[in-house]
């Protein structure tokens, strides 16, 4: 039934979305690269831990219809998640907007805050200037390529120069068809500042559903960004997404990602500090169950001196899941006094879960303050215990237990609603 | 009616290794009891075994507690039916306040009544809360901790007494809860179990080396362990016999094989 991966389906998708030709121009060289690139294989140290040969690519083909409807999108997605309203909502159904708000007040700002294909219509030069570009350029991998090629929906965030968004701005990517190509796309101008809440979900079913993703985030000098992604696919979808953060000078870039769904996801996650006084949080939360396969590559990359970087990545394992996590801080021989941090912890629900930590650290300058931390523990039998006796059922103190081993990166999240969502979802998982 | 913990030729395994060879024992509502002996004698083995660990194998005998087998029963549910443990080495669970905990134990007891209970109130279990920790002396800052994360010796042995105040069983172990304490930490956490004791009418069994917490709670009988079995029995004067000639005595006439 499906098309495939062709030259002609992105030529297809291009005049669909009616775009300008430098967009098409754009679609068709990522095409080239991604023909002309081998797939990834076991033997590519990015891919030794993640096997795409399962993975019937053609099978699944680009996203050239808009299947969904509004009523498909379940009723936890776009609910107000931050203490102050948001002031942009822009729900999507496979690539295609369904619900869009902004409030006077941001757009009086001059913040433009739309789905990526009004954004290439109406601010294309905006676009041009910034869409994988500067952040995740289509060279990144064969996936950047497929993705550059067949993109298809997703959010395009603009914050003008010295402006604070009046209220945070949230988005809910939805997908029936299980072919997601979102592409988000974050401008922080130089001294401004946004909080950005990005859900993304789909209906899951059978055969397999492909989510090839990219975000970019760009936080300018003394900027200052948000930004939260929420995922939670269904248990049939492959995500493979590229994600990269850009930090100025004296910027601020506080990154969550929740894991939640999927049967398998590949993401690659950098954040890029190029400039002093930079700073970068990463917070990572996966709960991994049943076959689920997760793979975390992360890279904190101290591109100048003065920057800071601190990772925190924790995950819950049962069932036969798994989980990767390879982490990476590097800083480059002018990158003196930076302080880097990245640690990685696992708990264990399941003798046969596995978690692969992988910490790196690869430094060049002299004068810097970089460490890790790994671990991998099981559920603690005396804690459990302990919790027992003193009245509270098993199934309860186990709860408590996986609750207590999140909480320190719960503290991390600024927003109450979004950490209820996450532990409300965990819970569902410990069951 | 006065509930009782009736155990009666108890043995108890760890793994394939008999610890406890035949315990008999009563301790009613109201009662305090002490129990005493050398290390590995197998007291902290009855605790465990009394609580439900699930390493402690009976193998023989039975326990009745306020008229349930309480063999029959999980961990949890012998807590809710009023039995409690303070246990010598207080697990720490990184995560969770002890407030937290200390209302999810309350609100399991409401649960277990009624599953649809929302529990304790908030403002209910602050009140509860702030009268308890001043009674032992407790910082209220105490509350906001991770259970036992950090704490000291004394602090862990306030916080288990805490829990034993506000949980309000009908007979507490206290498993060497005078281990590790300084004088001032010993009289408040003992007094503490003294006063529920009068004022619950809590029964008690101190499970103890040394005869210095049983100035601050007075026990009316006392047992002495030798080698899984409870030897002797008697009153008050049996601890300040031990306190004078140690354990030697009780070694050489039921002939234990144990090192001195």
């Amino acid at each position: 039934m499906s098309t495939g991966f062709t030259k002609e389906a992105v030529e297809k998708l291009s005049a669909m979305l009616q775009e300008p030709a430098w967009m098409l121009e754009f679609r068709l060289k990522a095409w080239e690269l991604y023909a002309n690139t081998p797939m990834p294989t076991t033997q590519d140290d990015a891919w030794r831990r993640t096997n795409l040969r399962r993975l019937k690519l053609d099978e699944i083909g680009p996203s050239l219809n808009g299947e969904g409807d509004a009523s498909s999108v379940p009723a936890y997605m776009a609910q107000q998640l931050t203490e102050d309203k948001a002031g942009g909502l822009l729900v999507q159904v496979d690539g295609k907007t369904t619900n869009y708000e902004i409030s006077d007040e941001l757009k009086a700002q001059g913040v433009i805050f739309c789905d990526m294909s009004t954004a290439v219509r109406e601010h294309g030069d905006l676009v041009k200037a910034h869409f994988m570009n500067e952040a995740v350029p289509v060279t990144d991998g064969k996936f950047a390529a497929l993705h550059g090629a067949f993109w298809r929906g997703g959010v395009f965030l603009y914050v003008p120069k010295n402006v604070q968004a009046s209220a945070p701005l949230h988005s809910a990517l939805w997908s029936t068809a299980g072919k997601t190509f979102t592409h988000t796309l974050v401008v922080i101008e130089r001294g401004a500042e946004a909080i950005f809440i990005d859900e993304y979900g789909s209906a899951g079913g059978d055969g397999q559903a492909l989510h090839n993703g990219v975000i970019e985030l760009l936080v300018r000098d003394a900027g200052n960004l948000t930004y939260a992604a929420l995922q939670d696919f269904g248990s049939n979808m492959w995500q493979i997404s590229h994600e990269r953060g850009r930090v100025g000078r004296d910027a601020k870039l506080d990154w969550v990602t929740s894991v939640m769904g999927t049967r398998t996801t590949k993401a690659f996650q950098t954040v890029e500090l190029d400039d002093r006084g930079g700073w970068a949080r990463m917070s990572g939360i996966f709960f991994g169950s049943q076959r689920q396969h997760f793979d975390l590559d992360t890279q904190q990359n101290h591109n100048a001196a003065d920057t800071t970087s601190d990772l925190l990545y924790k995950g819950a394992l049962r069932d036969k899941s798994r989980s990767v996590w390879q982490g990476m801080i590097k800083a480059l021989p002018d990158s003196q006094r930076i302080d880097g941090f990245q640690a990685n912890r696992n708990l264990m629900l399941d003798k046969d879960a596995r978690a692969d930590s992988i910490p790196g650290l690869e430094i060049q300058a002299d004068d810097v303050r970089c460490t890790h931390a790994s671990t991998i523990g099981k559920l603690d039998d005396e804690e459990i215990f302990y919790l027992m006796s003193r009245g509270i059922p098993k199934h309860t103190a186990v709860q408590m237990v996986v609750q207590g081993f999140f909480d320190p990166i719960m503290q991390r999240i600024p927003f109450e609603g979004v950490r209820d969502r996450i532990f409300g979802r965990i819970l569902e998982k410990v069951g | 009616m006065t509930a009782a913990l009736e155990i009666k030729n108890l043995h108890v395994s760890i793994g394939d290794l008999p610890i406890l060879k035949g315990i008999d024992l009563l301790v009613k509502q109201g009662e305090i009891h002490a129990l005493m002996g050398p290390n590995g004698s197998g007291k902290s083995t009855l605790a465990y075994t009394l609580a439900g660990h699930p390493n402690y194998v009976p193998t023989a005998g039975e326990v009745v507690f306020d008229g349930k087998d309480l063999l029959d029963l999980e961990a949890d549910e012998r807590s809710r039916a009023g039995l409690f443990l303070a246990f010598q080495y207080p697990v720490a669970v990184p995560g969770i306040t002890l407030a937290k905990f200390l209302r999810q134990a309350i609100n399991a007891r409401y649960q277990a009544e009624d599953p649809d209970s929302k529990g304790i109130s908030i403002p209910a279990f602050r009140r509860l809360l702030t009268e308890k920790m001043a009674a032992l002396d407790m910082d209220p800052k105490f509350a906001g901790r991770y259970l036992n994360e950090g704490f000291s010796g004394g602090e862990k042995k306030r916080a288990e007494i805490l829990q034993m105040a506000a949980l309000e069983p009908k007979i507490a172990i206290m498993d060497e809860t005078d281990s590790g304490l300084d004088i001032d930490a010993l009289r408040v956490v003992a007094e503490g179990a003294a006063n529920l004791n009068r004022a619950s009418n809590m029964g008690v069994l101190v499970i103890t080396h040394y005869q210095r917490i049983l100035n601050y709670i007075k026990p009316d009988f006392i047992h002495i362990m030798l080698d899984g079995r409870i030897v002797e029995s008697g009153g008050p004067e049996l601890a300040l016999k031990l306190e004078d000639s140690g354990y030697d005595w009780v070694r050489e006439k039921y002939g234990s094989t144990e090192e001195a």
